[in-house]
């Protein structure tokens, strides 16, 4: 047991507060600091900066871009990131197809796609989820038919999250209907969302916000080199992406982040003289103390590259803290929260404004990424032996 | 940053847990049901393993050990809920001798307690709830300290009266012994002009005791973290067993779900426990941060014990509730460390006074 960071663990954490604190523009930290949408330039531009200086795809192979950091050194990267509200690299570049290009795809496929996924020159959207297949990924209907060489895709994709930014779609496919289990039957395409016959529309979200798609495939044709690793071998790559996913998904030092600034705002409105207030304040930071520290355990033993199985304890307890601390929000709003949609003219502060939309929105959390539920299901069969 | 065990703190685990094996419900009822509440040939094991002069000076008759092995060992004794008075004797009332005491004492009592032959106990608790009750009056105690652990038993009592400490005999003072619900022993006891000993010079000893209080919470939190670990495998093996409508209970994921709560509840508490004995063990911890860690681990412990012994008893059903099983002396037991030392809800209040005087909570140093 031992509690402090070696020397050249100490000297990298503060490497990379400087880099985030100083190379990203203010502005856009400022944006993400007051809970405002900062649009695709300002995800672009942030993951460009970082990519230059080599720290926009730590976790992918050295030589595609990565960085041979040791876990607890990629755990820094992340947090620090956070803890400076710098918006990370689009997860689904960094964290999904660029991981699963770099293990499943060819040469090829590497040389002409990574790239330009870790400078963000394409904007990838993740095409997995269906009107029948939620949780029940492997149940998915999209097929795609060989033509001659070609793939020809029908079918329909939803939750689609900004998928109106996007240059291109990594797309679960039925390529073999008959297969004996139908995980077997299961094929990864990549395709470009302008060719002819992919529509996508927008589905309203409940804070009134645009942030996800449905996309439609008529007749869609794939050439063969838009097939990832070998057919009916999506749902290994599945599996693999879904698992990176979890890992990335737990928003600790985010919520440490939107918490201290809350704090700093009852602070100042007195609320934080309250009792039963800052008795809510302190178990939440407890909990998130909590919470990272396992997130530092969970990385520590996740040196073979795959993620500990207590990753899902991550996804589930981090969504839970993170809603938790945008329902605290609308609560020392209160009333005030009701000006969701004022612009200038009002005197209620921004921090109130945004607080309802931004629970609203983030009650998606505990059901993307593998619901929380299907957590549950993980952390009673694999680690409980339920 | 590092939250596994080295090669030493293994053996000494498993030493530990070796020597433990035996200790099942069973053995344990009897073991309680008759005075002192404890093994006494048990705690002479323990005393030849070096167990109970752990975290001692070698000068003083121990071992020279650190906070890490002191958890290590409490998590054993956890697991099994073993009723021995490990973090009582040990880590509070050698712990106070050890901050405080004079060369002799420590030699004499240290050294006693290192080697089996003396068990000391910490009175501090009065009947209001407070730390009072106890005043001194020149060179004598009097006043009533209630409940005082393990009392009944004691060959020394640690006496916490007007912000100081002294050593007083049992033999000068009344003591009535009971059992505590979970399976202890706790004592109301008299002191009339009670003849008392300062400890070491016998000044102020509010903060010295505050950070024995902090090393003995974090143990205590090891404690119920083996604890709860028992009672999520009882649980677990359990539904993988039981029978109803035809099926094992793991069929049911009513019940599966809320074993993968406790599961998480399990894994948040060992993260911040373990931290906090690195935090307790880490030489450039000041005693605030001690403080503090030790605030935070309880805090978590008290959620999560009531959560995972609650749970426990409803996933086990009636057989949870009898006393010939053993998940509900484990949930007994948790309730207990949960109140001893300070509760969830006044770490709640002690987090508070420094509340606005950072801005998140850094893990790290």
């Amino acid at each position: 047991m031992q509690l402090a960071l070696t020397e050249e663990e100490t000297a990298f954490r503060e490497e990379m507060r400087t880099f985030f604190t100083t190379k990203i523009p203010q502005e856009l930290r400022d944006a993400i600091a007051a809970g405002r949408h900062i649009g695709k330039e300002g995800i672009v531009e942030s993951q460009r900066i970082m990519n230059e200086a080599g720290i926009a795809v730590p976790n992918w192979p050295v030589e595609w871009g990565g960085q041979d950091w040791t876990p607890l050194q990629k755990h820094i990267w992340h947090e620090e990131m956070q803890l400076a509200c710098v918006p990370p690299p689009l997860a689904f570049n960094a964290n999904m197809i660029g991981p699963v290009i770099a293990h499943f795809g060819n040469e090829e496929q590497k040389k002409k796609f990574l790239p330009p996924t870790a400078n963000l020159d394409i904007w990838w959207a993740q095409g997995f989820s269906e009107p029948d297949a939620g949780s029940d990924l492997a149940s998915l209907k999209t097929k795609a038919v060989k033509d001659g060489d070609d793939w020809i895709v029908n079918g329909q994709k939803t939750w689609t999250t900004l998928g109106q930014h996007a240059d291109w779609i990594f797309c679960l496919c039925r390529t073999d209907p008959d297969a004996p289990k139908k995980q077997a039957g299961i094929s990864m395409l990549v395709f470009p969302m302008d060719t002819e016959g992919v529509e996508l529309r927008p589905i309203e979200l409940i804070d009134g916000g645009f942030e996800v798609n449905e996309v439609f495939f008529q007749d869609v044709r794939v050439p063969p080199e838009g097939l990832i690793g070998e057919e009916n071998q999506g749902w290994t790559q599945a599996k693999f992406l879904l698992g990176n996913e979890r890992v990335g998904v737990a928003p600790v030092g985010a919520t440490k982040r939107a918490l201290a600034t809350l704090k700093a705002t009852a602070a100042e409105s007195g609320d934080l003289e309250d009792p039963l207030v800052a008795s809510q304040f302190i178990e939440l930071e407890n909990a998130l103390l909590a919470l990272e520290l396992t997130a530092l355990r969970v990385v520590a033993n996740s040196s073979d590259g795959k993620p500990h199985p207590a990753s899902s304890v991550l996804k589930l307890k981090g969504t839970e803290l993170q809603q938790a601390v945008s329902e605290l929000a609308v609560d020392l709003a209160g009333p005030l929260a009701l000006a969701s949609g004022a612009g200038e003219g009002s005197d209620i502060p921004d921090w109130a404004r945004v607080a309802t939309p931004n629970y609203l929105n983030l009650r998606k959390a505990s059901i993307y990424g593998g619901s929380n539920e299907i957590q549950r299901q993980i952390i009673a069969g694999t680690i409980l032996g339920l | 940053m590092d939250f596994t065990l080295d090669g030493e703190q293994t053996a000494l685990r498993d030493a530990v847990r070796g020597l433990l094996k035996g200790y099942d419900n069973e053995h344990r009822r009897e073991v309680v049901a008759e005075d002192p509440g404890f093994d006494e040939s048990l705690w002479g094991k323990l005393a030849e393993m070096g167990v109970l002069g752990l975290p001692f000076a070698e000068d003083d008759g121990g071992m020279g050990a650190g906070p890490a092995e002191v958890s290590v060992v409490a998590e054993e004794l956890g697991r099994v809920i073993a009723p021995e008075p490990f973090v009582e004797a040990v880590v509070l009332a050698g712990g106070l001798v050890a901050a405080l005491g004079s060369d002799e004492q420590k030699k004499e009592i240290l050294g006693g307690l290192s080697s089996g032959e003396l068990v000391p106990a910490f009175a501090w608790s009065d009947p209001t709830g407070g730390e009072g009750g106890v005043s001194v009056d020149g060179d004598t105690l009097s006043g009533v300290k209630e409940p005082v652990l393990n009392a009944g038993r004691a060959d020394l009592f640690v006496v916490f009266a007007d912000g100081r400490l002294f050593l007083v005999d049992p033999a000068d003072t009344e003591v009535t012994s009971y059992s505590t619900f979970d399976g202890g022993r706790a004592a109301h006891v008299s002191f009339d002009k009670s003849p008392a000993t300062p400890l070491g010079e016998g000044g102020d000893a509010t903060e010295a005791t505050k950070d024995v209080i902090a090393a003995a919470t974090i143990a205590y939190c090891h404690e119920a973290l083996g604890a709860m670990d028992s009672a999520l495998k009882m649980t677990t093996e359990y539904l993988t067993t039981r029978k109803q409508f035809g099926m094992t209970l793991n069929r049911f994921q009513a019940l599966t779900f809320r074993a993968a709560d406790m599961y998480t509840s399990l894994e948040l508490t060992r993260s911040i426990v373990t931290w906090a004995t690195m935090v307790l063990a880490d030489e450039d911890s000041d005693a605030e941060k001690k403080r503090e860690a030790a605030a935070r681990a309880k805090l978590q412990v008290s959620k999560a014990g009531r959560h995972i012994g609650q749970e426990a008893i409803q996933l086990h059903g009636g057989i949870g509730m009898t006393a010939e099983y053993a998940v509900g002396h484990l949930t007994a037991r948790l309730t207990a460390i949960d109140h001893l030392l300070g509760d969830g809800r006044q770490q709640i209040k002690n987090l508070s006074r420094r509340l606005t005087s950072y801005d998140v909570v850094e893990p790290l140093p």
